[in-house]
């Protein structure tokens, strides 16, 4: 039913919808709202058959959560910022134990400086984590996206984080068609774990594996990603098939056909990088836009084929890197076509608005010959306070 | 008679005189054999001895609806080469701090699917449970999660060659404590008593043991698979390899423990002690010190006499706190002077 709800909200009474048996969360902001009505949910028996744990930390919630689910239930917890780099450890250990847990990740900048604001610097540090990771565009995406999390996760034996923009989706009201019990049931089925911990048939879960062994377990897993791609894809149709609605999948293109420019992007920046492609075609611009929509496993031949006769690419980094440009940025120029030239800007860091006039600007330079500064251009950068303070740095003795 | 030849005979002759009913759980024909041999725990390994004691009488308890989880430390590394494993019940590894949350987690699964039957036994070293583990034990405690977790203390890192952890005593020499210069080894006034702050949760049971009495030990196990809530068991485990002790010497060295006072046997129930094993047959430190070459330096050349009289004091106070002799605690004794 639509209505207009929180995006958070939304989120918690879909995830609610799923059926999660244990649910383990600390509060961290901006994912609160979302394990508050989850909270809720369990006390007054809106959501049954679930225990809601209240651990001391994102270590202990994800752990809660490794433990739960090698007992053979379906779990799920959330986070954000600070709180994922804690629950570090865990996260290769649960993808690494194959344990299909399903989190939001309410995408927040990391400190210091400490900026509990909007970007994607939390998610992409744990890019090789061994988890699947879905970026919504939207509020409607990020609702429907765990649905899907839940049965892929599931098929494949594989952690699923859902990454939704903090405050930017988490915080907005909006009309949003939550999807209802009966559907969710249809579409989701009961969990069978591929294996548990059963006294009556005991297995050992988590043996130590040396050079013998290691090489050959982490290749089966990368397999195993690579076939989540093709999974993901048929979920996404599936899905489109029971609820109606375009969702999830590997790439989200907008106008890209005949496209001169395209700007790729993650998250919510989708919806505003439309808006400016649709002013733009209104004066005659082609420009486009490819939502990345499946960050891990990356999606590389989707994207080459997705660029494919596309002049210009201009990639919208949402986070901060110290190698050779920023980090979805260097994806897409590993696999971009070679007739495809690739541009890469920083916006929108610590919650910094990328605003449709922003990105019409930036379509606009390019089509004018203008080139990033370096490697990595920190497009939306307060050139005067940045000047100001690398002269006082060089004058220091 | 039967008794004193108990205290001090073999665990075998002890048990044949001791009534059918009160027969150990590891002596019986029929016992689960929870970890089999074959794991490649060191000779004379004190925690291997006690995970078997502890893991078969909590399994026959059960009535063998158990799984357990283990914290990363020697017992998951010595157990689980891949592709071998010593465990015959249900066994998660997850990681080095966090097994009280991840049985926390079990538990809670167990709970919400209707199979809470079945009960959760997780294990760690001191490492995992006083130090890095702390954190998450102490969120299992005061959320009085339906788990007994179990440490072995062997007082170090063993697994990483023997380096100091917060269970590691005063004086001891680690990889990192060595006595060089005018250093005593690992430093006075520091170091924690995790019964002491699990008593403070006010969990259900909280109980000591060593391998030396493994008729204690089976009995603390037994009694708390039958409480339900957070339990916790800290048992004294001798390392011959961190202790410097000979591997025949293990169950020898942890009765020195108990007797010399340095590490005292007791049970609490809802954060009030009510139990203490009396010590029969007192020691000086001396006694317990002198076998390991990891106190060695206290009695080189012209020895320590200081340190050792320091490690005696943290002794009586130990003993006049729980009241060892008289094998009950001591109201009177002064509570913040425990910590030498």
């Amino acid at each position: 039913m639509r209505r207009q709800v929180e995006g958070s909200k939304a989120v918690a009474e879909t995830v609610a919808r799923c059926r999660p048996t244990v649910v383990a969360a600390y509060p961290i902001s901006p994912q609160t709202h979302i394990v508050e009505r989850l909270s809720e949910l369990v006390t007054v028996g809106e959501l049954t058959s679930c225990e809601y744990l209240m651990v001391e930390s994102e270590f202990g919630a994800l752990s809660a959560c490794i433990g739960a689910s090698a007992a053979g239930a379906r779990t799920y917890t959330a986070t954000a910022s600070q709180g994922l780099l804690f629950m570090a450890e865990a996260l290769p250990n649960a993808s690494g134990l194959g344990l299909p847990i399903v989190m939001t990740v309410a995408n927040r900048a990391i400190g210091a400086p400490i900026n509990i604001w909007n970007d994607h610097s939390d998610a992409l540090s744990q890019r090789d984590s061994g988890w699947v990771q879905l970026f919504a565009s939207s509020n409607q995406e990020a609702v429907d996206l765990h649905v899907q999390a839940f049965v892929l996760a599931e098929q494949m034996s594989l952690p699923v984080m859902v990454c939704m923009d903090g405050f930017v989706l988490t915080h907005a009201m909006e009309e949003i068609d939550v999807p209802e019990q009966d559907d969710v049931d249809a579409f989701l089925p009961a969990f069978r774990p591929r294996q548990w911990l059963d006294p009556d048939h005991p297995v050992t879960i988590g043996a130590m594996v040396g050079p013998d062994a290691y090489t050959e377990v982490k290749y089966l897993m990368a397999q195993r990603q690579r076939r989540t791609l093709d999974a993901l894809a048929e979920v996404a149709d599936r899905f489109r098939g029971a609820f109606g609605r375009d969702s999830g999948g590997l790439l989200r293109p907008y106008r890209t056909d005949d496209a001169e420019v395209v700007l790729v992007v993650m998250g919510s920046v989708w919806g505003t990088a439309a808006d400016a492609v649709d002013q733009l075609r209104a004066d005659g611009v082609r420009a486009g836009v490819l939502g990345v929509t499946c960050y891990r496993p990356w999606p590389g031949d989707a994207l080459h084929d997705a660029l494919s006769g596309i002049a210009n690419a201009v990639v919208v980094n949402r986070a901060v890197a110290t190698g050779p440009g920023g980090v979805l940025g260097q994806d897409v120029h590993v696999c971009a076509p070679t007739g495809t030239a690739v541009r890469e800007v920083v916006m929108g860091l610590g919650g910094r608005p990328v605003t449709r006039a922003g990105l019409v600007d930036l379509v606009c330079d390019v089509l004018d010959g203008w080139e990033p500064a370096g490697v990595l251009d920190y497009r939306d950068l307060d050139e005067r306070v940045a000047q100001r303070e690398l002269a006082r740095e060089e004058a220091l003795p | 008679m039967t008794s004193e030849l108990y205290q001090i005979g073999t665990f075998a002759a002890g048990n044949r005189l001791l009534e059918e009913d009160q027969r150990t759980i590891q002596s019986s024909r029929d016992r689960g054999n929870a970890i089999t041999s074959g794991h490649r725990a060191c000779r004379g390994c004190g925690e291997a001895l006690a995970a078997r004691v502890v893991l078969d009488a909590a399994q026959r308890t059960a009535g063998g609806r158990m799984v357990t989880v283990n914290a990363t430390g020697c017992l998951e590394v010595f157990s689980t080469p891949y592709p071998e494993s010593a465990w015959q019940v249900a066994w998660l590894h997850s990681l080095f701090g966090n097994a009280a949350a991840v049985a926390s987690g079990v538990a809670a699964a167990l709970r919400a699917t209707g199979r809470d039957d079945i009960r959760v036994v997780a294990q760690a070293g001191d490492g995992g449970t006083v130090d890095i583990g702390l954190g998450c034990l102490s969120g299992m405690f005061e959320r009085n999660d339906d788990v007994l977790f179990i440490c072995y203390d062997n007082q170090g890192y063993m697994n990483t060659g023997v380096q100091r952890s917060g269970a590691t005593p005063p004086a001891a020499s680690t990889a990192n404590t060595r006595p060089l210069g005018g250093s005593v080894g690992n430093s006075f006034g520091t170091g924690k008593s995790l019964p002491q702050i699990a008593m403070a949760h006010e969990i259900p049971y909280v109980a000591t043991a060593t391998v030396a009495d493994l008729h204690d030990l089976e009995a603390k196990v037994v009694k708390a698979m039958g409480i339900n809530g957070a339990r916790y068991l800290h048992l004294l485990v001798p390392c011959p390899l961190g202790w410097g002790t000979q591997s025949a010497e293990t169950v020898r060295i942890a009765r020195l423990a108990v007797r010399s006072g340095l590490f005292p046997v007791f049970e609490a129930e809802h954060g009030t002690v009510t139990g203490v094993t009396p010590i029969r047959q007192p020691v000086p430190v001396e006694d317990y010190l002198r076998p390991q070459t990891r106190f060695a330096h206290l009695f080189r050349g012209e020895g320590r006499p200081e340190v050792v009289a320091a490690l005696q004091e943290r002794a009586d106070r130990y003993i006049a706190r729980f009241g060892l002799l008289e094998g009950e605690p001591d109201e009177a004794a002064p509570k913040d002077e425990v910590r030498t």
